[in-house]
C-alpha cells in the first residue's frame, strides 16, 4: 500500500514539475518580464476567429497572452458587465437593458466593429430546394410552413434548427428574419425548433438529416452543405451569401460582428484591437469565411 | 506525555465531529443559496406566466412547464429502460450467475457507471441519433427517446448495485426454506427472494430515477433542446428540453441579478426539491422495511 | 391441488433464466461496445505529440496537453478538499456517532448530496465560490464545487469500510490501553484503508469526468498557457471534448475520438486501480 502511494505521489510531482517547466520556459524564452494577459470571451460565432487572431498575435507578440472562451454573445456581455473580461465578443448589438445594467455596475461599453458576417441558411445536400424568400424563411421558422412541399420541395416534414437563445446569431435571426426587421413584431420561433448548443451541432444535423433547415454564420458552413439563395422581396433577385454580396448589401441577412470593451481601450488591449483592424488580421477574417471590414466600410 | 496526548486527541475528536456535521452544513448551504437566488423569481415573474407553456427567456417568456414535462418524459423513458434491465441484471448477478461470472460482471457494470456523461452524449450525437432517425424513420434523431436510452444506460449501474446488495442481503434461510418445500430456483427468486428484497429494490429504482433526472450533458447533446410541452406518447419521439439542459445552456449568458438569472436558480431549486423528495421517499421506505424486518426476525 | 400445466415450472424456469441472462448480456454488451468503439476510432489520433503538445490551428491540430493537465489539477484539487473531510466524516459516523435523530439527519443529508444534479452543483459553485467569495472562474472554485459533489461517495464507501472492520479489533486495542483515537488511527483506519481508497478513487473518477459542475466555475475554451495558480481558469478533458465536438467547425473527427479516448482511458484507469485494490485487499483479508 505504501509503495503505491509513494509511486502516485512521485508521478504527481513529476507532472507538476514538467508542467511548470514548460509553462515558465515559454514565458521565459519570450521576455524577462511577466506576460500581459488579455481575457476575451463571448460569441460562439466569433470564438474561432478570436482564437485564430489570438494565436497569430501571440506568435508575433510573445509577451502578450490571450485567453479565448465562448459561451455566447450574452455570456460575453454579461462578463463585461461583471468586470471579468477585457474584451467581450458579440455577434449582435448590445441591448439597451444590458447598457443600463453596465452603467449601473460602473462599466461603459464601447463598441468596435471587427468583421462582418453573412447568415447562411443551409439545407441538406439532397434537398432539391435552392432558393427561398425572406418571408418564406420567416414562415418556416415561425411554424406557419411545416412541410418542404409547401416551398417546392419533397413531401417531408421540416425540422427547424436554431442556435440557443444566448447566441447573438439567434437574436439577430429573430429580429431580422422572423420579424423581418419590424421592431413591433412579436413573432417567435416555432416551439418545436431545436435549440442546439452550438454552430457545429447545426451543421452536423443538417448534414445527416434531409429534413433539416438551419442557419449559421457563413464562417461555419462547410463546403459540402447547400446554402439557400435568398430574395429579400417577392420578385427580387435570389442572392447567395459571399464576401461581395455582403459588402454591396445585396445579400439580405448580413450583420456586423462586435467587440466591446469597458471604456476606450488603452495599452495592450488597444494595440490588440488596432491590430485586429489591420490588413493582416482581416485576411484571417476572409480565410475563415467571414467578411473583412474595409477601412471605408467600418464605422 | 499523557497530557499532550489527550489534548491532541481532544482536538482531533472535535475536528472529526465537526466533519461529521459537514454534510448537513453543505446541504443547508446549497439549499440556502438556491433559495436566496431563486426566490426573487416570485417577485419578478407572476405565477401564471411562470406556469405558462412557452419558455423563451430573451423575450420574457418564463413558462417552465415545457421544461418540467421535458425532464419528466426523458426520466420516465430512462426508467422504462433502467428498471427492467437493471433489476434483471441484478437478479442475474445475485441469483443465477456462477461465481466467476459475478466477478467479471460486477466491475463491468461499475465501469458503465464511471463513463463520463459527455462521452455518452458525444457518441449519442454522432452514432445513436442518426441511427434512430433512419431506423425509426423520424424527422430527427435528437429526441427524448435518444436521451432516455442513454440515461437508462447511465442509471442502470446505480439500480444494479443497490438492487444486487438488497438481493444479497436476503438471508439464505429464506431461499433454503423455499427449496426445501420443492420450489424451483426461478419460483424462489420471484416469490420469495424478490419480495423480501422489495424495499431495497424500490430504493434502487428510486436512486436510479434520481440519477436520470439530474443528468445534464448527455441530454443537452442529444435531446434537441426544443422547449415543447411534452404530453403525448409521441413526445417521446420528438425533441424535448430538460430543466438540467436549460440551466447548463443558459447560465453562462445571464447577467447576475437579472430575472433570467433568478428563474434559472428557481429551476435549480425545483430540481433540488425533486431529488430531496425522491431521496426522502426512498429512505422512508427502507426505514419502514427495516422496522418490519426487525419485527419479523426478532 | 393444481393440474400439471403444459408448461411446467421447470420450463418456465428455463425460459425465465434465459430471459434474465439475455437482459444481463444486453446491459453489459453496450458497455464493451462503447469502450471498444472509442478505442478503435480514437487510437489513430494518439501520439506523443497529441498527449504532450498544445493545440494549434484553432485546436484542430496539435495536442491536448492543457486539457489533460487541467483535469489532473482539478482531480488533485478535489482530492485535497474532499478526502480528508470525507474520511473524517466517515470516521465520525462509524466510530463516534450513536443512533440519534442528529445522526439520522446527517445520513439523510449525505444521501441528498449524492442525489443533487451535477448542474445544480454548478449553480451552487457559481453562486458561492465564483461570485460571493469572489474566487472567479478558477481551479479553486471548480475543485471546491467538485469536492462537495464527491463527498457523499467518499463518506459512504469509507464508512462502510470502517464498519466492516470487526469490533474485536477495537476492543482488544482498548483493552491494551490505547485511546479511542489511537485505536482508530493505528488499527481501524489501517485495516479499512483499501476499502476507503477504493471509494476515494471511484469518487475522484466521477469528478474527473464531470462537465456540468465546472462549466461555470472553472472551465475555459482555450488558454495559451498552463494554469499557474489556483485562481486561474483551466482547460479540462470533459469540457474540451464537449467544446471540440460541438463548437469548432471542421474539427477532424479523429481528434474528437482521440480526446474521448484519452478521457475514457483516464477514467477507466482509475476504475481499474480501484478494482485491483479492492480485490487484492479482499484476498489478503484476515477476517
Amino acid at each position: 500500500m505504501n509503495r503505491f502511494v509513494l509511486l502516485a505521489i512521485t508521478i504527481l510531482m513529476l507532472v507538476f514539475l514538467t508542467s511548470c517547466g514548460t509553462a515558465s520556459s515559454a514565458t521565459e524564452a519570450a521576455s524577462g518580464s511577466s506576460a500581459t494577459y488579455i481575457e476575451n470571451k463571448g460569441s460562439d460565432t466569433i470564438v474561432n476567429l478570436a482564437l485564430a487572431w489570438a494565436e497569430k498575435y501571440q506568435a508575433e507578440h510573445p509577451e502578450v497572452r490571450i485567453s479565448v472562451t465562448g459561451g455566447g454573445s450574452g455570456t460575453g456581455i454579461a462578463s463585461l458587465i461583471n468586470g471579468t473580461v477585457d474584451i467581450a465578443n458579440a455577434s449582435r448589438k448590445i441591448k439597451d437593458e444590458e447598457i443600463a445594467e453596465a452603467k449601473a455596475n460602473g462599466v461603459d461599453p464601447v463598441e468596435h466593429i471587427i468583421a462582418r458576417d453573412a447568415i447562411a441558411v443551409i439545407v441538406n445536400p439532397e434537398n432539391p430546394v435552392r432558393q427561398l424568400t425572406l418571408r418564406q424563411i420567416s414562415d418556416i421558422y415561425s411554424g406557419k410552413i411545416s412541410n418542404w412541399s409547401e416551398v417546392g420541395g419533397e413531401d417531408r416534414p421540416i425540422v427547424r434548427l436554431s442556435r440557443e437563445t444566448n447566441s447573438g446569431t439567434h437574436v439577430y435571426f429573430l429580429e431580422t428574419v422572423l420579424r423581418l426587421g419590424n421592431k413591433e413584431d412579436k413573432t417567435l420561433f416555432s416551439m418545436d425548433t431545436l435549440l442546439l448548443p452550438s454552430s457545429e451541432g447545426i451543421v452536423a444535423e443538417v448534414r445527416q438529416n434531409p429534413n433539416a433547415i438551419g442557419y449559421d454564420g457563413l464562417g461555419y458552413v462547410p463546403k459540402d452543405l447547400k446554402m439557400i439563395a435568398i430574395a429579400e422581396e417577392e420578385n427580387g433577385a435570389y442572392v447567395l451569401p459571399s464576401i461581395p454580396t455582403v459588402n454591396d448589401k445585396t445579400y439580405a441577412i448580413a450583420r456586423d460582428l462586435y467587440m466591446y470593451t469597458d471604456g476606450e481601450p488603452t495599452g495592450t488591449v488597444k494595440e490588440y484591437l488596432d491590430w485586429i483592424l489591420s490588413e493582416e488580421a482581416q485576411q484571417i477574417v476572409a480565410d475563415l469565411g467571414f467578411v473583412p471590414v474595409t477601412p471605408d466600410s467600418s464605422s | 506525555m499523557e497530557k499532550s496526548l489527550s489534548w491532541h486527541e481532544f482536538v482531533i475528536t472535535r475536528l472529526i465531529k465537526a466533519s461529521g456535521y459537514s454534510a448537513i452544513i453543505f446541504v443547508a448551504l446549497i439549499f440556502f443559496f438556491l433559495v436566496r437566488e431563486g426566490i426573487p423569481t416570485f417577485a419578478e415573474v407572476n405565477l401564471s406566466s411562470l406556469f405558462s407553456i412557452r419558455w423563451y427567456p430573451i423575450e420574457e417568456y418564463y413558462g417552465i412547464l415545457p421544461l418540467i414535462t421535458g425532464s419528466l418524459v426523458v426520466t420516465i423513458g430512462a426508467a422504462l429502460v433502467a428498471v427492467p434491465f437493471g433489476i434483471g441484471t441484478a437478479v442475474y448477478i445475485s441469483e443465477i450467475a456462477p461465481r466467476w461470472m459475478r466477478e467479471i460482471l460486477k466491475p463491468l457494470v461499475e465501469l458503465l457507471g464511471g463513463l463520463p456523461s459527455v462521452v455518452l452524449g458525444f457518441l449519442g450525437f454522432l452514432v445513436l441519433a442518426p441511427f434512430l432517425r433512419s431506423f425509426l424513420n423520424l424527422p430527427t434523431g435528437l429526441t427524448a427517446l435518444t436521451g432516455s436510452l442513454l440515461l437508462g444506460g447511465i442509471a442502470v449501474p446505480t439500480v444494479v448495485s443497490v438492487a444486487e446488495d438488497a438481493l444479497d442481503a436476503v438471508p439464505r434461510a429464506y431461499r433454503e426454506g423455499a427449496w426445501a418445500l420443492g420450489a424451483t430456483r426461478w419460483q424462489t427468486i420471484w416469490r420469495v427472494t424478490f419480495p423480501a428484497a422489495r424495499s431495497g429494490v424500490l430504493t434502487a429504482v428510486m436512486l436510479g430515477v434520481g440519477r436520470a433526472i439530474g443528468e445534464t450533458m448527455t441530454v443537452m447533446m442529444v435531446t434537441g433542446n426544443a422547449p415543447v410541452l411534452a404530453l403525448k406518447l409521441g413526445s417521446l419521439f420528438s425533441p424535448v428540453r430538460t430543466m438540467t439542459a436549460t440551466i447548463a445552456a443558459e447560465m453562462g449568458e445571464v447577467a447576475s441579478g437579472s430575472t433570467h438569472y433568478h428563474v434559472l436558480f428557481f429551476i435549480g431549486m425545483v430540481l433540488f426539491l425533486i431529488s430531496l423528495g425522491v431521496n426522502i421517499a426512498a429512505s422512508s421506505v427502507v426505514f419502514r422495511a427495516k422496522k418490519r424486518a426487525e419485527r419479523i426476525l426478532s | 391441488m393444481k393440474r400439471a400445466l403444459p408448461i411446467n415450472r421447470h420450463h418456465s424456469e428455463r425460459i425465465g433464466f434465459t430471459v434474465i441472462t439475455l437482459m444481463a448480456v444486453a446491459t453489459v454488451l453496450p458497455i464493451v461496445a462503447v469502450v471498444l468503439f472509442i478505442l478503435i476510432q480514437g487510437a489513430p489520433a494518439i501520439s506523443l505529440e497529441f498527449l504532450t503538445g498544445f493545440p494549434h490551428d484553432g485546436m484542430r491540430a496539435g495536442g491536448i496537453l492543457p486539457a489533460i493537465i487541467g483535469t489532473i489539477y482539478l482531480t488533485v484539487g478535489t482530492a485535497i478538499f474532499s478526502v480528508p473531510l470525507g474520511i473524517a466524516a466517515a470516521v465520525y459516523l462509524s466510530e463516534y456517532a450513536s443512533d440519534t435523530p442528529l445522526t439520522r439527519t446527517i445520513r439523510i443529508a449525505i444521501i441528498n448530496l449524492a442525489g443533487i444534479p451535477s448542474v445544480v452543483y454548478g449553480l451552487f459553485g457559481l453562486g458561492l465560490f465564483v461570485l460571493f467569495l469572489n474566487f472567479g472562474t478558477s481551479i479553486l472554485a471548480a475543485s471546491l464545487t467538485l469536492s462537495i459533489m464527491t463527498l457523499p461517495v467518499i463518506i459512504s464507501t469509507a464508512e462502510e469500510s470502517l464498519r466492516s472492520v470487526p469490533q474485536a479489533f477495537r476492543t482488544v486495542s482498548i483493552s491494551l490501553g490505547a485511546t479511542r483515537w489511537q485505536t482508530i488511527r493505528r488499527i481501524v483506519l489501517k485495516e479499512a484503508l483499501p476499502g476507503i481508497l477504493t471509494g476515494v478513487i471511484l469518487g475522484l473518477e466521477r469528478a474527473a469526468g464531470e462537465t456540468a459542475p465546472i462549466l461555470f466555475t472553472g472551465a475555459a475554451f482555450f488558454l495559451p498557457r498552463l494554469p499557474h495558480s489556483p485562481f486561474d481558469a483551466t482547460m479540462a478533458l470533459p469540457y474540451h471534448l464537449f467544446v471540440i465536438s460541438t463548437q469548432v467547425p471542421e474539427m477532424p473527427i479523429q481528434i474528437q475520438y482521440g480526446t474521448a479516448l484519452v478521457l475514457l482511458a483516464f477514467v477507466l484507469t482509475m476504475n481499474l486501480i480501484a478494482t485491483v485494490i479492492r480485490s487484492r485487499a479482499r484476498a489478503k483479508r484476515q477476517w
